[in-house]
């Protein structure tokens, strides 16, 4: 870890300032993905803005109904309030069954959106790794890949998403506010937050450097049966394999993303229009295109009987 | 694809500067910071088991390493120090964390209770008696993380926070083994004592209920 | 103390402490972190500087240039310490690899630096500015392209043969041959290997966390150069082992240069993504299991053979140990052949050899009982044999086999099983029955110890023998305590010091009952003393603190009125180990339910049946098979290390990457011990019980997973990805 400075924000838009103003900055919230990435000198940030005290730790309902969640809410916080609870199972679900209770408490809103890739040679320095040095290549790819992307994947990086909280959010159509050094704000749709590697797959979002996320809103709820379904090989405290989050309404109709499959929540509207048809038909869309190792091919597969299994369970 | 990377590298000094995530403000092509800047010290106060605390610490120094390198309290272990074992857990004003993936400096003004802080061999704290009642653990490195969660879990459980396997978001949780064995399991037990450290929270969240 | 003949009546067939499950007398410091481990003893250094290991970046090769100027001018840097500067850096009797690397380079994460600071965060980072140019080499890393090239290990062939194998297997009217694999596992225990160095002149003292003192102190001073008496290491707390602390590593050895050279008393801690690859790991194997058997289920022929890899020098994992012991049968093979990899170093896990023979073996014995139409259980029941099968007229000293099976299928409702593959449903699960047999030999080795009896009575029992978690600690408390006739409460119990006698160690699951017996030996020693000071040897008797002996009658404690009476023994076998097989048995019965949809499996039940000799403490030995269970639920389901095959590592180099079981996965563990004593094993008339719990848990799983689903999988871990195809089809 190289040395940092290290200070304590006053508001957004001057911690997004202060920011601009010092070169290698970066905010810290949580510091659950952050510290153990600037441990291996992954990220080597040269000035920390702790956006700890901003107070960005409230949910609040909206005028249009739906729910205003501070960047700074903890995943426990989040994953324990009522209305969330009742209204957005989906993501209470998510958010339980990441990580473990200790990191969930540390781990924020905004931060769980930013977290990195868990590609195992993104985590050795001594690996070539396009996300983590630009042109250097990927090991990824003709190594182990088990646990990486099989679709909207490039020939420069197969890294996956490895949030929970982000399938869910995305299947919610959350958006995700920010704020720039000129206090100017956006809404960031979730369909758009997380890119796809392409030929630049050291930029995982298209937040631009130096804004920083306030909130996520989440839309007024949309009933239906929410369902969080997480496959890993241990049954807790593991990434996903793959993940389904879904909303499946009494008709049959519905909205599914998953996880583990892509570099950002994978969720293909067109295919859910076959949701009444079954997992088969909805993958079959959704899966479309998918260009998976010979190592990770089993997870189109584990999607279409993932799905499946969440629409059994739906329809009891 | 790829093919055989020659990985004859100079070392580790690789560029840092390139990534984008994580609120990144530097943009991407900003000058890699000088590796040898001289550290920066801070000063942090926090009330470590009932007792303020003040230290001079360089910011890169992790709660884990301030309770440990700095103040001698050696009972939280570091087991990874990447978030992937809990043997480091601490209860910080009132809720349990990895204490390595957090900073000393972010906790100033903060109630830190260790495993030293629940109890002593002379006065154990219920849970750390029904640890060593069940035999809830061997070796004993990751038991005081597994006894501070210990601890903290039956607090989550009866402040009615739902879990993983909770059958239902709204009904209260109870504390049932396969609650308790969901919300102990950031803390791993590579001796396998498992089995027994259920049976002492129960012991425990019984005598509670 | 020689054993040498069967222990008759003695001291510790009282029980009055012995064989009771008492708690941990480590119990309240370990519980409430007060128990000292390598890297925190702040109570021999208040301020060492800190040393962080560098590891290399290929896995062959060799270093071309190094550059540490720019880590030697970082803030706090106190020494940087490489093969260019570190003076002859020989390597240890037990070490494949050298554990300073450079200029030549053995495996990856080799250690080729370590750079001293003032604190830790500054050495960490300074480390990161040591330049190493390496120029690779071509090395062999996958297991299965280099087997057809393997041979024989070092020492010779390692094979065995009896009757007429091949014969035999080609006219049996059942058979089966198929081929097993079990992965590179890693022993990812707790505390990640740390040492403490510091040099007073040519002195050098380690705390450490290893769990073999003498034979580490010796490997140090063959390492560097100097006199075993001018090296102590000290090892009183150890947060687990399984093997991976056997021997020195580069800890210790690095953290010794950086004291040197730094001037200071340095610790070091291996960085827990350096841990795999720069230490050892238990090898993959491949295996291929040969049974043929009479109609009435009677086994003709059984062959094993095993093939692993390892460094030049290396040695094999003896896969197929249990396969010559386990079973009858009048013609049998095995084999074991080595392969050439330039992975790091292959070395002892937690039952070596066993844990994964019995992997594979115990999943063919239940194909062959499918072939035969048996019950798993019978079919093994009628294959027991109470003498070692390469040598009639060598009995097992003890082998309650049979029990352990019948117990086990009794207790865990054995009989509700069915046979039909893939034909109980729970909803959405598929339920599967498994069973396996447990094997491990019994392993004696010479222990010493010294105990003082002090004038109030208490008794200090001295030995560099170690607790990993075993329960050491207590067990030796419980000896002393059971022979001299004083509570537990009055036994003081230091362990780990290479000051104290040599013992046997933590290893090869030997440590409890030679331990033990090397206390019982000193104590007999001391209650000698004693008699003889008090003149009437033949009746003395040592109860509640007192000898009473003729006509005297005193307190222990008055005995050492005039200052402490110290006796030192050890105990050291005999040929009975020879004439007898003696060896530990098990039977593991597991009940799983599989996701019919996602094949998750997930563990519901599982019970241990084990008879290994007397039980010193029902408490810690249960917690010695739990969790060994535990470890067999891992081997079974989900641990791997994942070999790139280009670059020659272990790519999942850390506790997110390598999954072991969390608490989520392990259900409620029941243990039950049948009655034994094992009179040609020690006085204690024990046997060792560590490794017994971890042997056959794998292949009870993985039959169980094939009760529930009907697909077999001979390739461990048993993912998901490998069936999930094979499931049922879904709507």
């Amino acid at each position: 870890m190289r040395p940092f400075s290290y200070e304590r924000a006053t508001t957004p838009a001057a911690a997004a300032l202060a920011a601009r103003a010092r070169p290698g900055a970066k905010f810290i919230a949580g510091g659950t993905n952050l510290l153990d990435l600037m441990k291996l000198q992954i990220e080597t940030p040269a000035h920390l803005i702790d956006v700890g005290p901003l107070g960005l730790d409230r949910i609040e309902e909206t005028p249009e109904g739906g729910l205003r969640i501070g960047a700074l809410v903890s995943n426990s916080d989040l994953a324990g309030d009522a209305r969330v609870r009742r209204d957005y199972g989906v993501l209470s679900r998510a958010l339980l069954a990441g990580a473990s209770g200790q990191l969930r408490n540390k781990a924020t809103t905004g931060g769980n959106l930013l977290q990195r890739t868990r590609c195992p040679y993104f985590y050795d320095t001594a690996q070539a790794c396009n996300k983590r040095e630009p042109g250097s290549g990927c090991a990824a790819i003709g190594g182990f890949s088990r646990q990486l992307a099989v679709i909207g994947v490039s020939d420069h990086c197969i890294a996956t998403h490895p949030s929970d909280m982000a399938v869910a959010m995305r299947v919610l159509d959350a958006q995700v506010e920010t704020v720039n050094a000129a206090g100017e704000t956006r809404a960031i749709p979730m369909a758009e937050f997380h890119r796809l590697p392409e030929d630049r797959p050291h930029i995982d979002t298209v937040l631009p450097p130096g804004d920083l996320i306030t909130a996520v809103t989440l839309p007024r709820p949309i009933g239906g049966t929410h369902v969080y379904r997480k496959v890993r090989d241990r049954a807790s405290y593991a990434f996903a394999v793959v993940s389904v989050a879904a909303v499946l309404q009494r008709d049959g109709t519905g909205r599914v993303a998953f996880g583990g499959l892509a570099h950002k929540p994978w969720r293909v509207e067109a295919a859910e229009a076959a949701l009444p048809q079954g997992a088969k038909a909805v993958a079959a869309i959704a899966l479309a295109g998918a260009r998976p190792t010979h190592e990770n091919a089993f997870k189109v597969t584990l999607a279409e009987r993932t799905l499946a299994a969440v629409i059994s369970d739906a329809r009891g | 694809m790829a093919g055989e990377l020659e990985l004859s590298r100079r070392g580790v000094l690789m560029v840092g500067g390139a990534s984008a995530a994580l609120a990144t403000v530097s943009p991407a092509e900003a000058q890699t910071p000088p590796p040898d800047t001289a550290p920066t010290q801070m000063a942090v106060s926090f009330e470590i088991n009932g007792a303020d605390r003040t230290l001079e610490l360089d910011t890169r120094t992790t709660l884990l390493d301030a309770l440990r390198e700095h103040l001698n309290l050696t009972g939280t272990k570091k087991g990874c120090d990447h978030g992937q074992c809990g043997a480091c857990t601490v209860i910080v004003d009132g809720q349990r964390i990895n204490s390595c993936l957090s900073l000393a400096v972010m906790h100033e003004g903060a109630k830190v209770t260790t495993i030293e802080g629940l109890g002593t061999p002379d006065d154990l704290h219920p849970m750390q008696a029904a640890f060593i009642k069940h035999d809830g653990y061997q070796c004993g490195y990751c038991t005081p993380g597994q006894i501070c969660s210990a601890v903290a879990v039956l607090d989550e459980i009866r402040q009615g926070l739902p879990s993983h396997v909770s059958a239902s978001l709204t009904d209260r949780p109870r504390a049932t083994n396969e609650e308790m064995r969901e919300r102990m399991s950031g803390n791993i037990c590579r001796c396998g004592a498992y089995s027994n450290i259920a049976e002492a929270m129960a012991e425990v969240a019984g005598a509670r209920a | 103390m020689k054993f040498d003949q069967p222990a008759g009546q003695n001291a510790i067939d009282q029980l009055k402490v012995v064989g009771k499950p008492i708690d941990r007398i480590d119990g309240p410091l370990k519980t409430t972190g007060q128990a000292l481990y390598a890297y925190e003893r702040h109570d021999v250094q208040a301020r060492p500087a800190y040393g962080y290991i560098l590891g290399s970046t290929i896995a062959k090769g060799r270093i071309r240039r190094l550059r540490t100027d720019r880590a030697r001018s970082a803030p706090g840097v106190l020494a940087v310490v490489t093969a260019e500067n570190a003076g002859t850096v020989g390597k240890g009797n037990f070490n494949t690899a050298k554990l300073l690397g450079g200029p030549e380079i053995q495996h990856y994460h080799q250690a080729v630096a370590v750079v001293v600071a003032e604190t830790f965060e500054q050495a960490r980072s300074a480390a990161q500015l040591v330049e190493v140019d390496y120029v690779k080499a071509k090395g062999a890393f996958d297991l299965a392209e280099a087997k057809a090239g393997a041979g024989d290990p070092k020492g010779g062939p390692e094979q065995s043969s009896t009757g007429d194998f091949a014969g035999a297997f080609a006219s049996a009217p059942v058979t089966l041959d198929e081929t097993y694999s079990t992965p590179d596992q890693s022993h990812a225990m707790m505390e990640p290997h740390a040492t403490l160095a510091s040099w007073e002149g040519d002195k050098l003292t380690l705390w450490t966390s290893n769990q073999m003192i003498a034979w580490s102190k010796g490997d140090i001073a063959r390492t560097f150069g100097i006199p075993p008496e001018n090296v102590r290491l000290d090892s009183p707390y150890i947060g687990g082992g399984f093997g991976g602390k056997l021997f020195i590593r580069s800890d210790a050895v690095m953290a010794a240069l950086a004291s040197k050279a730094s001037g200071r008393p340095v610790k070091v801690a291996l960085q827990r993504p350096l841990v795999i690859n720069n230490t050892t790991h238990r090898p993959a194997t491949i295996q291929r299991i040969r049974i043929g058997a009479a109609r009435d289920g009677r086994i003709t022929a059984i062959g094993h053979e095993s093939w692993n890899g390892d460094l030049e020098g290396g040695s094999t994992e003896v896969a197929t140990q249990q396969t010559k012991l386990l079973y009858a049968g009048a013609n049998r093979m095995t084999s074991q052949k080595l392969a050439v990899l330039d992975l790091p170093e292959g070395n002892a896990m937690r039952a070596p050899g066993e844990a994964p023979g019995l992997m594979a073996l115990e999943i063919a014995m239940d194909e062959m009982a499918e072939k035969l139409n048996m019950d798993p259980v019978e079919f093994r029941v009628l294959n027991d044999t109470q003498v070692d099968p390469e040598k009639p007229e060598r009995p097992f000293s003890t082998r309650q086999f049979v029990a352990c099976l019948r117990t086990g299928a009794e207790r865990f409702g054995w009989s509700r099983r069915n046979p039909t593959p893939a034909s109980v449903r729970d909803g959405r699960w598929l339920i599967g029955l498994g069973m396996a047999a447990g094997f491990r030999n019994n392993i004696v080795m010479k222990s010493g110890a010294r105990v003082r009896l002090d004038g109030q009575g208490v008794v200090t029992v001295e030995t560099d023998m170690t607790d990993i978690g075993t329960g050491t600690y207590t067990i030796i408390a419980q000896t002393a305590a059971e022979t001299l006739g004083i509570p537990v409460e009055r036994v003081v119990v230091k362990l780990g010091d290479s000051d104290f006698p040599a013992a046997a160690g933590s290893g090869g699951q030997w440590g409890a009952n030679s331990s033990t017996a090397g206390v019982y030996a000193a104590c007999m020693k001391l209650r000698e003393q004693i008699v003889q000071t008090l003149g009437y040897p033949a009746d003395a008797s040592f109860t509640g603190g007192r000898v009473r002996a003729g006509r005297r009658n005193v307190t222990l404690a008055s005995l050492a009125s005039n200052g402490p009476l110290v006796a030192e023994d050890f105990i050291e076998f005999g040929n009975l180990g020879e004439k007898f097989q003696q060896s530990t048995f098990a039977g593991h019965f597991v009940e799983v339910a599989v996701d019919s949809f996602t094949g998750e499996t997930r563990i519901r039940r599982m019970l241990a049946v084990c008879a290994a000799g007397r039980i010193l403490n029902p408490k810690t030995a249960r917690s010695q098979v739990i969790g060994a269970m535990t470890m067999g639920v891992g081997g079974a389901l989900m641990e791997e290390l994942a070999v790139d095959t280009r670059h020659g590592f272990f790519v999942n180099h850390d506790l997110a990457g390598y999954e072991v079981p969390v608490h989520a996965d392990i259900p409620h563990q029941d243990v039950i011990f049948l009655d034994e004593v094992d009179d040609k094993s020690s006085p204690m008339k024990a046997k060792g019980i560590g490794e017994l719990g971890l042997c056959g848990v794998g292949a009870a799983v993985a039959n169980a997973v094939y009760n529930a689903t009907g697909v077999r999988i001979r390739d461990y871990p048993l993912t998901l990805d490998k069936y999930l195809d094979r499931l049922p089809a879904i709507a």
